[in-house]
């Protein structure tokens, strides 16, 4: 016992001295000798590396954010008449941000209601073998390349999704979203945003279960103990705890849907802004850079890499959003 | 309000293993019941098997009875749930949700069992819980600030409010000092003594000054050795226990002989 404390640079001296007269008769010169040691170097050492890679991710995301600023520079400053066609940035940015923001929305809204749902079966309904099993299985999915989703999506989703979008448009068409004519192809909007809602599915759930699990057995108890069952048990304990993480999960979720290029890129039909979501038509910013990137020189390239600079800027401001809304409700949080 | 409790050759396992065997006690309505005995010895494993709160540990289960006024609380049909809002439970270290406010606490149970309440109603209920738990002086000027910021004393004593909130006919406490520094541990002992004018108190505790100042009567627990069942030893007046027991085991632990 004494020993460690000589070894923790840590304790102040006159404690440690403390500790030294009521165990071992120590002289003062041994302690500082022993101060110096193999604690106190393997403390610096781990709090200098924490410290670099702590450095590394802002250098990181400062030289993507002074790349993107420099190199779309010249697509704001430039005559709005070269750009694009004629159209100017603005007016060829907003329908790629709409469109990237309604596939990520749909997305979210499919992915977060399901990925919450397995993941509390898997933390608190499913037996052990099988939520074993099934989390295996989720991570797996969330190992599978982006590109092989898109092949899924244009080989059999798309192609599966064309009745359905038929009948959309014939018993809902009078409601915008769905107005006809479907495509035929079912390369649309939705089918990139069920792509999309697939793949966050996996992100969000592994994230939900490990938070779910970490809920305090204290409060779960408390909340049977009272008469709950266990789906009032999840609600009165598990979800408040979660909340902050569940935002987070989502977020991740959001991140990855709103970067998301080649699926996007592979399943839609891309074409002008529309309203209708099983139409062709609409574009999401990140498969439009994909798309024209390898043809792109010059003022276009500008161009493209502004467009990138959106998204990172309209990215950022949602997790500044989803910071706020969690650090709101601290107070409440559990962790105090 | 309060009921008795009759348990009749109550057997407890985890699986195969036989954690506790061959309980049988009667506990009076309107009483502090004492168990006492050594870590491991099954008398928090026996306690949670009065609420059925033993079912939440996977593979646990019982044979035998136990009774709540002649009801069988496993009786084929009877649904834990019901049987939880009936038997209330404190818990060793405090366990407010910390979600909520002081007020949502204590109306956490009484929402899940009789659902809507008038904002009256919720008042009332509210003030008189924790007048019953000896807070409201404590909180009446904060009941929207949340149940964690409160001291650990006052935490416990908001889950006392929080469990007498639902009315229940007994009341199980699982060494609901031990968490607890010694004025708190008064506290909540006052306490102790005042709900028994109303309900079935049964309290396992690790001190015994506490067992003596607070039980009627009081149960003594053993175990004969790692992997053997715990056992119930005795049970008589707590005086008795612990001043002239029958058993030689009961002596040597009550006068700290033991082990």
């Amino acid at each position: 016992m004494a020993k460690t404390l000589h070894e923790t640079p840590s304790v102040t001296k006159g404690r440690d001295v403390t500790a030294t007269q009521t165990k071992t008769p120590e002289s003062p010169k041994e302690l500082r000798e022993m101060s110096s040691g193999r604690g106190a170097a393997g403390d610096r050492i781990f709090s200098g590396a924490a410290l670099a890679a702590g450095v590394l991710i802002l250098v990181a995301l400062v030289a993507v954010a002074v790349f993107l600023v420099v190199q779309a520079l010249p697509a704001f400053v430039a005559p709005q008449s070269q750009i694009a066609n004629g159209q100017g940035f603005w007016p060829y940015i907003f329908p790629l941000v709409v469109g990237t923001v309604i596939a990520a929305a749909i997305a979210l809204l499919i992915a977060t209601p399901i990925s919450i749902g397995v993941a509390l079966f898997i933390s608190h309904y499913a037996p052990r073998r099988l939520a074993q099993i099934l989390g295996y299985v989720i991570d797996l999915l969330a190992a599978i390349p982006s590109v092989i989703f898109g092949a899924w999506g244009i080989s059999f989703l798309a192609p599966a999704l064309v009745p359905g979008y038929t009948w959309l448009s014939n018993a809902l068409g009078w409601i915008p979203i769905f107005a006809g004519p479907p495509s035929a192809t079912g390369k649309t909007l939705l089918t990139a945003s069920i792509v999309l809602a697939v793949m966050v599915i996996p992100i969000i759930t592994s994230v939900c279960r490990e938070i779910f699990l970490q809920t305090p057995k204290l409060h779960e108890e408390a909340a049977l103990a009272l008469g709950a069952t266990r789906w009032e048990m999840i609600r009165m304990t598990v979800l408040p705890f979660a909340r902050p993480g569940i935002i987070s999960a989502v977020m991740l979720g959001l991140g990855r849907a709103l970067g998301e290029t080649m699926a996007v890129a592979l399943v839609l039909s891309s074409g002008p802004l529309i309203a209708s979501l099983i139409r062709s038509g609409n574009q999401t910013i990140a498969a439009e850079i994909a798309l024209n990137f390898p043809e792109a020189s010059g003022l276009s390239l500008n161009t493209l890499i502004a467009a990138g600079l959106v998204l990172f800027l309209f990215t950022l401001a949602v997790n500044i959003l989803a910071r706020w809304v969690i650090s709101r409700h601290k107070e409440f949080s559990g962790a105090n | 309000m309060s009921k008795r409790i009759d348990v009749k050759d109550l057997n407890v396992y985890y699986g195969n293993f036989l954690a506790v065997e061959g309980v049988s006690i009667n506990i009076a309505p309107r009483s502090v019941t004492a168990f006492i005995g050594p870590s491991g010895c099954g008398k928090s494993t026996f306690l949670r098997t009065l609420n059925r709160m033993h079912e939440v540990i996977p593979n646990a289960r019982v044979e035998g009875e136990v009774l709540l006024d002649g009801d069988n609380l496993y009786a084929p049909g009877v649904d834990p749930v019901a049987v939880r809002s009936h038997v209330g439970m404190v818990f060793q270290r405090p366990n407010p949700f910390p979600t909520m406010s002081i007020r949502d606490n204590v109306l956490a149970g009484v929402k899940l069992n009789g659902g809507r309440l008038s904002r009256s109603e919720a008042q009332e209920i509210v003030e008189s819980s924790l007048l019953g738990a000896n807070l409201w002086n404590e909180v009446k000027d904060r009941l929207d600030k949340p149940g964690s910021g409160l001291s650990g004393g006052q935490q416990q004593r908001l889950c006392i409010a929080r469990a007498i909130a639902v009315k229940p006919d007994v009341i199980l406490m699982d060494e609901p000092c031990s968490a607890l520094d010694p004025i708190s541990t008064l506290a909540v002992e006052d306490l102790i003594n005042e709900l028994k004018e109303q309900y079935t108190v049964v309290i396992v505790t690790h001190n015994m000054q506490q067992a003596a100042r607070v039980s009627d009567k009081t149960a003594f627990f053993n175990i004969a050795g790692t992997g053997k069942p715990g056992k119930l030893i005795e049970y008589a007046e707590t005086a008795t226990i612990f001043n002239n027991p029958k058993e030689k085991a009961t002596e040597d632990y009550v006068s700290g002989r033991f082990g």
